[in-house]
């Protein structure tokens, strides 16, 4: 039985403050895979996140992107949320105030409303949580401090991996999510998100550098630069740009066009 | 990123949702102030003579009293000549016996607001003295609370019942001459509430007013005596809402809390008077007094506000502590949006040994609101040992609201402490965002991060109000952020 497509991104533009930072993305994601997006500073890896998160401040001036066969670009942020994707962020914000067990149970009913499905009550809710926090190795006390307020950078990244784990999305973009990670943190993120990996669920890993990937081995790698993708791949792409660095690939992105 | 703030703004602009104009016939004076007014009043509620004298005595002093213009509030010079001073419900000579003579479409107007009056102040478990314009319509549980020596009930019922009560204290907290609104309520103030719980009686239940303004141009001038006898202990709430009108209205109330020897009062207000539209036409002129004094040793006077209406809050809750090691408290949010302003904060007067003050402010500017805290710590000489506790903090969201604070701190001896704090906070896109990708509406967003910015005064509510509370800051805030 053919799978149909998770995200289909077909000939993206995106302009942010009239500068055009996404210049034709085409990409296909299928349940069950890892998606690694690789490229230098500057070429929209992040731009390409925060659109399909429905960040407003970026325009798409030109294309589509399909979400579960359906429109995405006309869904709110939240809605898109509300429909399984997730977006790990690359700088996870503080929100003062706010616990973040109050905040998780409100995203996470706010999903299971759109689904149909009742709020889970107290006890269940803290039974799930725990078990995710296990997962990622947190301490439970970070559950009644307020949302990545005063938190390790680290902590901030684990706790984004924690959110996910317990939002249980149809398709995470994780943005980043190994910058600013010692390799102990790191191997407890990347197994979070190993342990994450389903056949009903997709995960575009966008980084910088080729370490996360020898701890989350992805299926397909991409180079994006000048806001196209210039190569495509399977994980021996990601070893070779190693070796080579990104010299080359905006030449490569010249020529693509 | 501009979608994102008019969103802010669209989420404060909805509607007042009380805004409704009860049809009913007032017993109404013609606008205009002078001695004959007051005289008129006096003998409309069949006052003794002390209270006329008091009036007229106020009245007096008050035409000597200039407007205050220190606060850091903005509107159009009040022509005191233009107010009615006196309306009331028009009912039988003798006032409604029971709910079944109160005229019923009064009835259907306190049904609109939820408040509970009839069964519902069974389930509700809350004692109401409703004041409706300018006089008291219906008290409830009276009986229950005389069985303990509580006595609940209107002003003007105080005045004829308990006269010597009022003689007694009427007066011994806010002054008739304290300051020029003071002074004015106390010439023509209409009714009110009046509470005293007996030597060592512990108040069973909260107890409750509901104020509305109603009437065309009628100004509301209440006032409220609460007096908590040695060791006794009291929860008082007070809530509003006022119908939508065009005109500003003036309400000067005054509030006065006794409290003696180990005696304990707590005052709760949850404010919604109507803030004014969009754009700052109407509203009301919330101008208020209230002060509690800790007369006797270990007493406690804890003052708890939420602030979302009226045009503008001229507003500073505080305690005289004189008894010594009594306790004074003030927790507040007050919350402006469009064109609201609000100038609030306390006053804690230390003078009594080892008392304590705490204060913890909480001001929310949006749209084109400005909030300023100001308050004023004084603790003098004789009062050693002595603690203050402040912290101020402000929220703003968006771009053309104001915050400000003005702390005022007079020390005269070297063994006290005075601490004081103050942040400024703003809600960040980046935080919104971060919530609407976690699947959180715009709208929920905001309300979870001001609840979560309040959350040190809301849990100084009882639990029904508290929950009143955070709704009221919600719809407060509706269409404020993007």
């Amino acid at each position: 039985m053919s799978k149909s497509p998770i995200l289909e991104i077909k000939n993206l533009h995106a302009t942010a403050g009239g500068k055009e930072i996404l210049r034709g993305i085409n990409l296909t994601v299928f349940p069950g895979e890892v998606h690694a997006i690789m490229g230098p500073n500057g070429s929209g890896k992040s731009t390409l996140a925060q659109v399909i998160a429905g960040r407003d401040l970026y325009a798409v001036t030109k294309g589509e992107v399909l979400y579960l066969g359906k429109d995405l670009l006309g869904l709110q942020p939240e809605e898109r949320a509300q429909e399984g994707l997730f977006l790990a962020f690359q700088y996870p914000v503080e929100i003062p105030g706010v616990s973040n067990l109050y905040f998780l149970k409100a995203a996470l009913n706010a999903i299971r409303k759109r689904k149909g499905e009742s709020e889970l009550d107290a006890m269940d809710f803290l039974s799930l949580v725990r078990q995710k926090m296990a997962l990622m190795e947190m301490d439970e006390a970070l559950l009644n401090r307020a949302v990545n307020a005063g938190f390790s950078g680290g902590e901030k990244k684990r706790n984004e991996i924690f959110q996910m784990a317990v939002l249980e999305p149809h398709l995470a973009l994780l943005d980043e999510t190994d910058s600013g990670l010692d390799i102990d943190a790191l191997k407890i993120v990347a197994h979070g998100v190993n342990t994450l990996r389903s056949p009903d669920r997709a995960i575009v890993l966008i980084t910088h550098y080729q370490r996360l990937l020898n701890y989350i081995v992805p299926d397909f790698v991409h180079v994006l630069a000048e806001g196209r993708i210039v190569r495509s791949g399977d994980k021996s792409l990601a070893l070779a740009l190693e070796e080579s660095g990104y010299v080359g690939i905006e030449e490569l992105a010249e020529t693509a066009q | 990123m501009a979608t994102q703030l008019t969103s802010i703004e669209t989420l404060a602009n909805q509607e007042y949702k009380w805004g409704f104009v009860t049809d009913i016939d007032a017993d109404t004076i013609p606008a205009g102030l002078n001695e004959d007014v007051i005289r008129l009043i006096s003998n409309r509620k069949n006052e003794p003579q002390f209270m006329l004298d008091w009036r007229l005595k106020a009245y007096r002093q008050w035409l000597k009293m200039k407007e205050p213009t220190w606060a850091n509030v903005h509107y159009p010079a009040i022509d005191y000549q233009q107010i009615i001073y006196y309306s009331a419900p028009k009912a039988n000579k003798d006032g409604p016996k029971s709910l079944d003579e109160v005229d019923p479409q009064l009835l259907a107007t306190y049904e609109k607001l939820g408040i509970p009056l009839r069964e519902r102040e069974l389930l509700a478990g809350v004692a109401v003295d409703a004041v409706f314009d300018s006089v008291s319509v219906a008290t409830t549980f009276k009986e229950k609370l005389s069985g303990l020596g509580i006595i609940f009930c209107s002003f003007s019922e105080a005045v004829q019942e308990h006269p010597e009560l009022i003689q007694q204290y009427l007066g011994t907290v806010v002054p008739h001459s304290d300051n020029f609104f003071a002074a004015l309520n106390a010439a023509v103030f209409t009714d009110g509430s009046f509470c005293y719980i007996p030597k060592g009686v512990r108040c069973p239940m909260e107890l409750s007013t509901y104020f509305r303004i109603n009437a065309k141009n009628t100004g509301q001038f209440e006032r409220t005596l609460i007096i908590a006898d040695e060791g006794a202990h009291v929860s008082y709430l007070e809530g509003c809402t006022a119908p939508m009108r065009d005109t500003n209205q003036l309400h000067a109330a005054v509030v006065e809390l006794i409290a003696l020897d180990n005696a304990t009062i707590k005052y709760s207000t949850v404010q919604n008077w109507y803030p004014g539209d969009k754009e700052g036409k109407g509203g009301i002129y919330n101008f208020v007094t209230k002060r509690g004094k800790c007369l006797g040793a270990n007493s406690k006077i804890s003052w708890t506000q939420v602030e979302t209406g009226s045009a503008i809050t001229w507003k500073y809750p505080g305690c005289l502590l004189i008894g010594d090691n009594s306790v004074g408290e003030f927790y507040s949010v007050a919350l402006t949006n469009n064109y609201q302003q609000a100038d609030t904060g306390t006053k804690m007067i230390h003078v009594g040994k080892n008392t304590r003050s705490t204060i913890v402010s909480k001001g929310i500017s949006a749209g084109h609101g400005q909030n300023t805290y100001r308050g004023a710590v004084k603790i003098l000489k004789g009062a050693t040992g002595a603690r203050n506790y402040s912290q101020c903090d402000s929220m703003l969201l968006g771009d053309k609201c104001g915050a400000h604070t003005f702390p005022y701190l007079e020390v005269k001896n070297t063994s006290s402490s005075v601490e004081h704090e103050a942040s400024t906070s703003k809600i960040g896109e980046d935080q919104i965002f971060y919530c609407r990708q976690r699947g959180i509406s715009t709208e929920d967003a905001v309300g979870m991060i001001v609840n979560g910015f309040c959350k040190e005064v809301f849990r100084e509510l009882p639990m029904e109000f508290a929950v009143e509370a955070q709704k009221l800051l919600g719809v407060s805030l509706e269409g404020s952020v993007g």
